[in-house]
């Protein structure tokens, strides 16, 4: 469903990850660990196409990718109901009602998002990723500021978007239950002698 | 797109600023003018279309700013990125959202200020007309520049030094019409080249913006 | 035959701007000395403007190069975009100071001129009133370029509106002209003969542009080898970092 080969990213500029090759299937979920400042981020930045790889290919179908940043994209003046009611129209989808009743939301619709909690806001986040009705979801660490019923709460969610036939890949340092693969990108950390000749390496 | 210029009207709307501030601002300029340049009504009625200009693009150039940053911050931007909506329809559709919540209170506001300001009756259409016409183009040139500087902190400033030579050839254009409508000259050829740079910054500018904007993300 | 694309490599430029660079510099200073001194020593004063037609030899050179400059970082801009070559990138940005101050010469040097052969420092005139927005749009683009703190992206973004200000300076330039019509004398040179200065005027102001085209390829020369430089020790920097 999503095949990545010989992929290198880079940030602000500089090679950071290079030589990853994974394969994602339908119904399969993939953990991405590694320290801070691996390039977790980075990679999963490059798999939603926000930014170019610096060498390798991300291939999967057209239009099949949710990303779910740090960052919600949760509009304070806006209402829960109405937050989730733009991303749907957005992605032309409608089930707003099961996005919200899936995260627990159904009793906050009505609230302001700027009212909620650090935890609810995330919820309503990833909530956003079931109204997107895309296949594969790239996670950067979703259970940030969830408590542990709302982690098992999405781990539920996750499950069932799995057994719906979708994929995942989720960088997170919990564990969430789930039966998946996990990637310690570590290995993967670009050195000087594997990297590609342009870049600011021309200047040397 | 419509939902994208919906929840930017809404949120204009809800924050208070939006519809208000940029209008506030207009007023205060116009005020602010007699004051400086003195209150003689006939030095005023000859000045007035150009001060009327300069009060509009101001008022446009102060809520530009805003015009990608709050996405950009939380986080909306890379989400609408990754949405169906080509950058594209976002840039233009943003441009829109920025027209109805200034250029098109300041169109209408016009005139009102344009008694305060002792403009000659013949001058009333044509000022409105002119800005119609004129104010699009500065949201979607401002659009442009609020586009480069999305990623910069504090780029407000940077942003202005930016758009505001951009708003050369629309400024001069536009107060041009304002100007002879109300001195009662001719004033077939600005309001055409205005009405040539308002269609042609609408049709080749949200490319660019999108294209800014994918260099920005990235 | 070696490609022109070989000097895009930054080693290959170094080498080669490296080679180049004294005599630029040397063309450069003999050619401002001669056509200088020629003109300012060994032409007659103008029978109506008198010796103050001399400012001549330093404001026609700047503002033809004023203008080149720009036109220079434009093609730069669009070699970066379209096949990104990082020199390319870095020499538009390296000439775009060196351009703005030739704009701020030729504005000062005409104001000097301005005074006494119409009594003003300055007038709204197109020609004048469109070096003043060249300047501005030198500055936004200036500024740009040491906002952006990733240095690929603050090229792509300032490639960019290199182009559109090109676009806009263009359309400036109709709209000042339709604004005002102006005091200032038609251009001062031209292909056709009959409307040339005099030849006597002619010839040092020919050396005193060369020597200003020289002056400006040896500025850019030069910030554009610094420029590699401090990229170079950056990489130099972060590969040490990496190791």
């Amino acid at each position: 469903m999503l095949r990545v080969s010989d992929l290198a990213v880079a940030r602000g500029g500089v090679p950071i990850l290079s030589g990853v090759s994974f394969d994602v299937a339908a119904g399969e979920a993939l953990v991405l660990r590694g320290p801070n400042g691996s390039g977790k981020t980075t990679l999963l930045r490059t798999l939603a196409g926000l930014q170019p790889p610096l060498a390798g290919a991300v291939s999967c179908a057209e239009d099949s990718i949710a990303y779910a940043a740090h960052s919600d994209g949760i509009k304070a003046n806006l209402s829960v109901a109405e937050n989730l009611a733009f991303w749907a129209a957005v992605f032309g989808t409608s089930g707003t009602q099961e996005a919200l009743s899936a995260f627990d939301l159904t009793d906050l619709a009505t609230r302001q998002a700027g009212a909620l909690s650090a935890g609810q806001k995330r919820r309503l986040g990833l909530a956003r990723l079931v109204v997107t009705g895309r296949p594969i979801w790239i996670l950067d660490e979703p259970t940030v500021s969830l408590d542990a019923s709302a982690v098992a709460l999405f781990a539920g969610v996750i499950e069932r978007h799995l057994t719906a036939g979708g994929a995942a890949v989720i960088a997170t340092h919990i564990d969430l239950g789930l039966t998946a693969r996990t990637l310690d990108v570590a290995p993967y950390k670009a050195r000087a002698a594997n990297l590609r000749a342009d870049f600011d390496e021309g200047f040397l | 797109m419509i939902a994208l210029l919906l929840r930017d009207l809404k949120l204009a709307m809800r924050a208070g600023g939006g519809f208000g501030l940029g209008l506030s601002f207009f007023l205060i300029v116009s005020v602010l003018v007699p004051f400086g340049v003195g209150p003689e009504n006939a030095l005023l009625a000859r000045i007035a279309p150009g001060i009327l200009w300069i009060g509009a693009l101001l008022a446009c150039l102060l809520s530009l700013d805003r015009i990608f940053a709050l996405d950009w911050e939380d986080g909306s931007l890379d989400l609408l990125a990754c949405a169906p909506l080509p950058l594209e329809a976002v840039a233009a559709i943003k441009a829109l959202g920025h027209w109805i919540t200034t250029g098109l209170p300041l169109t209408l506001a016009a005139p009102i200020l344009g008694l305060l300001l002792q403009l000659p009756a013949s001058g009333y259409l044509w000022l409105v007309l002119s800005l119609l016409i004129g104010t699009p183009a500065l949201s979607v040139i401002g659009t442009f520049g609020a586009a480069l500087t999305v990623g910069i902190k504090r780029g407000g400033l940077l942003l202005s030094l930016l758009v505001l030579p951009l708003y050369v050839p629309t400024l001069i254009f536009g107060a041009e019409v304002a100007r002879r409508g109300a001195e009662g000259l001719s004033l077939g050829a600005p309001l055409l080249l205005l009405a040539g740079i308002s269609l042609g910054v609408l049709a080749v500018l949200p490319f660019v913006s999108a294209l800014v904007l994918r260099m920005n993300l990235r | 035959m070696a490609s022109i694309w070989e000097y895009a490599n930054p080693v290959k430029f170094m080498r080669l701007s490296g080679q180049v660079l004294p005599w630029v510099s040397g063309g450069a200073a003999v050619a401002l000395v001669i056509g200088l001194f020629w003109g300012f020593f060994l032409t007659p004063d103008d029978f109506r403007q008198g010796s103050t037609v001399k400012i001549i030899y330093l404001h026609v050179p700047a503002a033809l190069m004023a203008i080149n400059a720009w036109f220079m970082m434009l093609v730069a801009s669009l070699i970066w975009l379209i096949r990104r070559h990082h020199v390319s990138a870095l020499a538009a940005k390296a000439a775009a100071p060196v351009g703005a101050v030739m704009t701020l010469i030729a504005l000062i040097t005409g104001a000097f001129w301005g005074q006494p052969m119409w009594g003003t420092w300055w007038a709204w005139d197109p020609r004048l009133t469109s070096f003043l927005i060249l300047f501005l749009f030198y500055l936004g683009y200036i500024a740009l370029w040491a906002a952006i703190e990733d240095a690929d992206t603050a090229a792509d973004l300032t490639s960019v509106l290199c182009l559109v200000g090109s676009v806009f300076a263009v359309l400036s330039r109709y709209a000042v002209n339709f604004w005002n019509q102006g005091l200032h004398q038609g251009a001062s040179l031209s292909l056709d003969k009959e409307e040339n200065v005099a030849n006597v005027f002619y010839l040092p102001l020919l050396v005193c542009i060369g020597g200003f085209i020289l002056l400006f390829l040896a500025l850019v020369l030069l910030r554009t080898r610094t420029e590699i430089r401090q990229r170079r020790t950056r990489a130099l920097i972060r590969r040490e970092n990496m190791a």
